[in-house]
């Protein structure tokens, strides 16, 4: 199992190495380059001077120096400050080495955030508070919904509940964030009135009036899913002959469905809870958007369109940290809670 | 000027009304389905459930409205009438005298006419990125599910890498302005798009090997209609000017079908290694054949029931991936009818006007439910057999 667990952790370093290499490749192409050149100097600047700004900040040395420079593996240089000829900071808000030291991801080092003028990591882990709050409500809310609701359609397949339930939970796996949200807000946002549809105000205090319609439109489009998953686990698992023996015997229903179904129909839930993570993310990105929610997400697309490189670049390494993560605890926890799966 | 306006019940009405096209086709093709149900195999057996016939009529009546959308629209989708700016539902057009059934939106275009012409590039995008991705998938994922061993390591290593992307971070990265001025989307098209000519070719090779009568002219053809294709879309150089798409069109199509196709990689793979172990493969390999044969001609039909399902959801997956595009304003062009910018237009707007926002998220969302519908029942009656 350790050797396992071990060699899963291998695969995902050298898989974050490449992603985050892929994704440096693709922020340091040129066009986005001389994006953020024109972003970050004053209006009508001339080609020339885009230019030295870029070489003047570091942006022009080779990709691998500068690959190795954000991963800590190469002493990060000092850039020269053209006036003085004396080595300088990359940026005046945020305190980069003026002497050469190994200070990256590896250490630590996030670097800088062109947008926000502050560094990557001041950014980034108060925003990964603000989404772990969302999360967390999400998933209080969307996990006992998806499972009552695929027990219930589960354990009497064919019924008229089970058509009903199997209709509505397809009917979410069809209504993604961004139709959900509009529609919620419709109802109780402008025609109801009954929920505030901005949680711009939820990053001071979460109430039920600001936290709702975005917890409820995330929870929505998982639900579905998961319903789906754990009553398809439910009917396979009542047509086993431990229950019918159960049944046989004399037990209820309800004591059979409780104490012998229960327990092994919800085995496989887990793991697509677990791989839903993935999923959420994208979610986040879209609800924290439509709802003014100062999280993760909204700091990824602010990152992302202003070809914030620093922060983008933390931004990817911590939602494919996520992802992997998820899938290692997923399998590791199948193979923890079916005793008759071992890990070779 | 003060507009007029129709009664909610002259909405109902009209739009019923401009929909014929629709209920016409509708009506002949499930009336013809339904009568010869019992001939049309898988298809036919679809009509045995309600849910079955839900899920065709939503994506039927989606089709014909896209097929027919010049007819039923009565409006240009990006035409503006600056007196009908926000105008609410059943605005009568002055100049013309036809009704803004659904209203104006803030730039004083019928969202109604919107809506209509939005499923045209939603139906032409999501099925041809799906199929697209079914062919990258599928040609990678038989020889890593039937050979295993190092091509299945490399190749798993890949797709995983991948699906490890948040798919939003993905369309971030891949579909921006500034991407259009490398060479990469075209380069990735490139790769993509040789991916169909390669599977036919090597289909029709295994096949017909010693019957050359009948490869010629089928290697032909796809070679032909393969390379007259691959020159439209990636080089952009259709002889016949017929075949022609936008470089911010192609470049959402590339980014779609690499995030898709890793899903379709997986899939493949697992039930390749799944039918491997079948008698009628063993049967082949001792016959003689060779793998790409068996791949192609002896595992690939046997798996066709999980993967039609597959491509189902996938089609409603890929749907629910392009309004998410236009909902942060990648890639389509900003006066784009589709449903996603539609419905990012208007959700900035929903304190003072809602409905604008409200036909393209049911338009969307009925596509796809519709879509996993068909999925469903066609899941339950190839369970059946």
């Amino acid at each position: 199992m350790l050797s396992f667990i071990l060699r899963r952790l291998g695969t995902m370093a050298l898989t974050m190495l490449c992603l985050t290499l892929v994704v440096f490749f693709l922020i340091n192409l040129d066009p986005n380059l001389k994006k953020l050149a024109i972003s970050q100097t004053e209006m009508h600047t001339s080609a020339e001077q885009l230019e030295s700004w870029l070489v003047n900040h570091g942006y022009r040395q080779n990709f691998f120096s500068r690959y190795g420079q954000w991963l800590g593996i190469v002493p990060k240089q000092p850039v020269i400050d053209p006036a003085t000829g004396a080595p300088a900071k990359r940026f005046s808000f945020c305190n980069d080495p003026v002497v050469p030291t190994f200070s990256g991801v590896l250490q630590g080092d996030f670097g800088c955030s062109t947008k926000f003028k502050t560094t990557v990591a001041s950014k980034l882990f108060p925003a990964l508070g603000a989404t772990g709050i969302l999360m967390f409500w999400v998933l209080v809310v969307m996990v006992p919904i998806s499972l009552l609701i695929g027990i219930l359609a589960g354990m009497r397949e064919g019924t008229r509940t089970d058509r009903t339930l199997s209709v509505a939970s397809i009917a979410s796996t069809a209504t993604p964030e961004y139709v959900s949200g509009v529609i919620f807000t419709v109802i109780f946002a402008s025609w109801l009135g009954w929920l505030n549809g901005s949680a711009a105000s939820a990053s001071r205090g979460i109430t039920f009036y600001n936290f709702t319609l975005p917890v409820m439109t995330l929870a929505i489009y998982g639900i579905g899913y998961i319903a789906r998953m754990t009553r398809a686990s439910m009917v396979e698992v009542m047509t086993q002959q431990y229950i019918r023996t159960a049944r046989l015997k004399g037990l209820s229903f309800g004591s059979v469905v409780v104490k012998h179904a229960l327990r092994n129909a919800l085995i496989a839930p887990f793991t697509v809870i677990m791989l839903q993570f993935p999923w959420l993310l994208t979610g986040v990105v879209i609800v924290e958007v439509m709802f003014r929610y100062q999280g993760f997400g909204y700091t990824l697309v602010e990152a992302a369109g202003n070809n914030d490189i620093d922060l983008l670049l933390g931004c990817s390494l911590v939602s494919v940290f996520i992802v992997l993560i998820t899938q290692l605890i997923s399998d590791v926890g199948y193979a923890f809670l079916n005793p008759r799966i071992r890990v070779q | 000027m003060q507009l007029e306006y129709i009664g909610a019940f002259d909405v109902v009405l009209g739009v019923l009304a401009r929909f014929w096209p629709v209920w016409v086709a509708l009506v002949v093709v499930m009336g013809a389905s339904f009568a010869y149900k019992k001939r049309l195999g898988l298809y036919g057996q679809l009509f045995d459930s309600a849910v079955g016939i839900a899920g065709v009529g939503i994506c039927l009546f989606w089709l014909f409205t896209a097929i027919f959308a010049s007819t039923i629209a009565p409006f240009n989708p990006l035409a503006q009438v600056a007196i009908m700016k926000d105008a609410l539902p059943g605005a009568v057009e002055p100049q013309s005298g036809l009704v803004y059934l659904f209203g104006g939106d803030k730039l004083a275009r019928d969202v109604f006419s919107r809506m209509v012409y939005g499923s045209q590039i939603v139906l032409i995008i999501a099925p041809a990125a799906t199929g697209f991705a079914l062919m990258v998938g599928i040609t990678l994922g038989l020889p890593a599910g039937y050979y295993g061993g190092k091509i299945d390591t490399v190749l798993s290593f890949l797709a995983n890498l991948v699906l490890a992307f948040p798919v939003i971070l993905l369309f971030y990265l891949l579909v921006t302005p500034g991407i259009m001025d490398t060479p990469i989307p075209y380069a990735m098209a490139g790769l993509f798009f040789l991916f169909p000519i390669v599977f036919f070719s090597v289909l029709f090779w295994t096949r017909y090997k010693k019957r050359p009568d009948r490869l010629y002219i089928l290697l032909g053809l796809t070679l032909i209609i393969g390379g007259w294709v691959y020159a439209g879309l990636v080089f952009d150089a259709d002889p016949f000017r017929i075949i022609h798409i936008d470089p911010n069109q192609l470049n959402i199509f590339v980014a779609v079908v690499f995030a898709s196709s890793p899903g379709v990689f997986r899939i493949v793979r697992g039930l390749v290694m799944d039918i491997k172990t079948r008698d009628y493969v063993a049967a082949a390999q001792t016959r003689g054949e060779s793998p790409w044969y068996i791949m192609l001609w002896e595992i690939l039909p046997n798996a066709r029931g999980p993967l039609i399902v597959d491509a189902c959801l996938r089609i409603g997956y890929t749907t629910i991936l392009l309004g998410t595009l236009g909902y942060f304003g990648l890639g389509l062009a900003p006066e784009s009818p589709d449903w996603g910018t539609a419905i990012k237009d208007a959700s900035r707007l929903l304190r003072s006007f809602i409905h604008p926002a409200l036909p393209p998220t049911i338009a969307l969302m009925s596509f796809v439910l519709g879509l996993n519908l068909l999925a469903d029942s066609l899941r339950e009656q190839s369970m059946k057999d």
